[in-house]
């Protein structure tokens, strides 16, 4: 039951602070205001989802909003500028995300590097990649992008369900499946539980580790894409400080930063609580949007000390757990 | 690799790089003295490079605890719109004391949560790094609040004996954190706290007030370092004041050679990381090299000194026992 309170506290919040606003402003019940959130939330939704798959590992990824802003800038050149068609560029760029990710991975798992560190180099070279591509925005004029953005599906009253929204869910249900279906998403769990335990299970820790930094990279491009399709421009300042944002919808979602705990589910609340503040204070007018962030923080605080509350009733209140440290400890380092 | 008996590489690391700036520009260790203060790119790297130097002195104690301060650049903005809004109403001394308190106030909420409730280090400090610059924002009203007050202004722009102010800080802060650590019993008691904190727990340190103490350092120091910017503009920009810098600040404690998973520090060679950061940024931009260069860089440095520090590089036996 502790381990689906946050859940249920982000769904009972969320569900309260709707119905809070819907109070206030008759038209957030239209499906119009519904579809939107989902549209706007998706490219942190994409993003949050490898996020989600990391921290339940035990990791965390600073690098992705870089990456997205790799990938927006990257596109714009490729289709823009080089006259690459859409589609081989979006390939291209999946694939390199994909090995930018498997490297850091690598990375960590190989030498036995903090995560944080080998992410916040990766969060660097992203984005000095994406400037000395360009420095500007850079507009996209292609076919494709024209017609994706006038694809979507119309909700009774006047809402629609755009493709982006379309591709968030898709993934949210996709990641859900590997998560809680699969031997992977098995793993996942297992790897931030205790990274020694699953070593000695037999499982071959390397190779997940990599797989799971290579898909929240390849997500993080998926999600650039996204973005691109959305503003059909590309520039290397795009998403600064997603992954902090990400990283918040995870925790609200109730997924225990030190691992082994949580699911997309409470990541998708935890998106849409975000969202949900930025509608509100849009709809207001009068707030400024520095209360966002405030909201964000507090929000953050209130959701961490109920984690450690529900930690601490759940009887683990002896152990100090951190994820900076590797819970493994090279034999050689002790010597 | 020992960070105390080292402190070779750096140096040599820091000249090169000084070295390499002078081949790009031939003025650049040209300093001269004007109106009483020091002039030259060489004086500039230092005077530049100060904010980032005092943000590290205060990182590098956290991190020696095994810990991590993501809110110092939120933190600099906060501090930094205090004393430009109140600048031009109250003597220098009010202002000042308000900064720090301010950030000795944020530096005590972040060692609070890591300390007493137990919330790791990343997370702890990424509350205020998301709500500060939020509070910094609700300070200035989300304009750009500039002041005239020359007592102020002198702490960003002013030299003493032909230092500029910024530098003098730095080595301020410096001997007093050295005093105040390596005076006393306190900086054992911080690497024994980083090293495993229950072993010294059980050895009778209170691990918990040494931990709340450095987070409140780290504030403090976060706090000159966003007085030092806004004077050096002589304004408080909530949006873009020390942006960024946390990143610069842990690249710092990096290249210092001090272990990431706490238990080692140097405080001297944290603040030269700093200057080094700046020496590598200012011969960049004298090269005519896109300056976007910069952050490709620092990857690759953060990446060479984590390799050089990996326990497995060590052995490198052990890289052909296959890694599970």
């Amino acid at each position: 039951m502790s381990r689906n309170l946050p859940v249920l506290v982000a769904a009972l919040l969320f569900a309260a602070g709707y119905g809070l606003c819907a109070t206030q402003y008759p038209a957030f019940l239209t499906t119009r205001v519904v579809g939107n959130l989902l549209t706007d939330g998706a490219f942190l939704g994409i993003v949050a989802v490898g996020t989600t798959f990391v921290i339940i590992a035990g990791g965390i990824d600073l690098s992705v909003g870089s990456v997205v802003g790799f990938t927006t800038v990257f596109l714009a050149l490729a289709i823009g500028r080089w006259g690459m068609p859409p589609l081989a560029a979006f390939g291209i760029v999946l694939a390199a995300a994909g090995l930018f990710g498997a490297a850091m991975g690598a990375l960590i798992h190989v030498f036995d590097m903090p995560p944080f560190i080998v992410t916040l180099a990766g969060m660097f070279l992203a984005r000095g990649a994406g400037f000395l591509l360009s420095t500007e925005s850079v507009p996209i004029n292609a076919a494709l992008y024209g017609a994706v953005s006038d694809l979507s599906l119309s909700l009774p009253g006047g809402g629609r369900l755009t493709l982006t929204a379309g591709i968030m869910l898709a993934v949210f249900l996709a990641g859900g499946v590997v998560l809680r279906a699969t031997r992977f998403g098995a793993t996942v769990y297992a790897l931030g539980g205790s990274r020694q335990t699953t070593a000695l299970m037999g499982v071959r820790v390397g190779r997940n580790i990599v797989a799971i930094y290579a898909l929240s990279s390849l997500l993080a491009a998926l999600a650039g894409i996204v973005f691109s399709l959305d503003t059909a421009s590309g520039t290397p300042l795009s998403a600064v400080g997603v992954e902090l944002d990400a990283i918040a919808a995870v925790v609200i979602g109730g997924t225990l930063l030190s691992g082994g705990q949580g699911g997309l589910l409470g990541t998708v609340l935890g998106v849409m609580i975000g969202g949900l503040i930025q509608t509100a204070i849009t709809f207001d007018g009068t707030l400024s949007s520095w209360w966002t962030k405030i909201a964000t923080g507090l929000l953050l605080f209130a959701f961490i000390a109920l984690q450690r509350g529900s930690v601490v009733l759940a009887g683990r209140s002896g152990r100090r757990v951190r994820t900076a440290r590797p819970i493994v400890q090279p034999a050689v380092a002790r010597t | 690799m020992r960070a105390r008996r080292a402190g070779a590489p750096q140096l040599l690391a820091f000249l090169a790089v000084l070295l390499a700036d002078r081949l790009v520009a031939p003025q650049f260790l040209s300093v001269h003295l004007q109106d009483g203060r020091l002039f030259g790119s060489l004086i500039d790297v230092f005077n530049r490079g100060a904010p980032v130097a005092l943000l590290s002195l205060g990182m590098v104690l956290v991190v020696a605890t095994g810990g991590i301060d993501l809110s110092v650049g939120a933190v600099m903005a906060i501090a930094g719109a205090v004393a430009a809004s109140l600048a031009d109403s109250q003597p220098l001394p009010v202002v000042l004391g308000a900064a720090l308190a301010t950030g000795l106030l944020c530096g005590l909420w972040n060692g609070l949560l890591v300390a007493v409730l137990r919330i790791q280090p990343i997370v702890a400090t990424l509350i205020l790094m998301v709500a500060g610059r939020g509070i910094a924002q609700l300070l200035t009203e989300g304009r750009i609040v500039t002041f005239a007050s020359p007592d102020l202004a002198f702490l960003g722009g002013g030299a003493f004996v032909g230092v500029p102010m910024p530098v003098v800080l730095v080595l301020g802060m410096l001997v007093l954190t050295l005093a105040l650590v390596r005076g006393t019993a306190l900086g054992l008691m911080i690497e024994a706290t980083g090293g495993n904190a229950r072993a010294s727990a059980l050895a009778g340190i209170d691990t918990r007030a040494v931990t709340l103490a450095v987070y409140a350092w780290s504030g403090l120091c976060a706090a000159l370092a966003g007085v030092v910017a806004a004077a050096d503009i002589l304004g408080a920009d909530a949006n873009n004041a020390g942006l960024w810098l946390e990143l610069d600040a842990i690249l710092a404690v990096v290249v210092a050679g001090s272990s990431l998973l706490g238990g080692r520090f140097s405080l001297w060679l944290a603040v030269l990381g700093a200057f080094l950061i700046q020496a590598m940024n200012t011969g960049i931009l004298l090269s005519g090299l896109p300056p976007e260069l910069n952050l490709v860089v620092k990857a690759a440095v953060v990446l060479a000194v984590l390799l050089l520090q990996s326990p497995r590089l060590a052995g490198l036996s052990l890289l052909l026992r296959s890694p599970r």
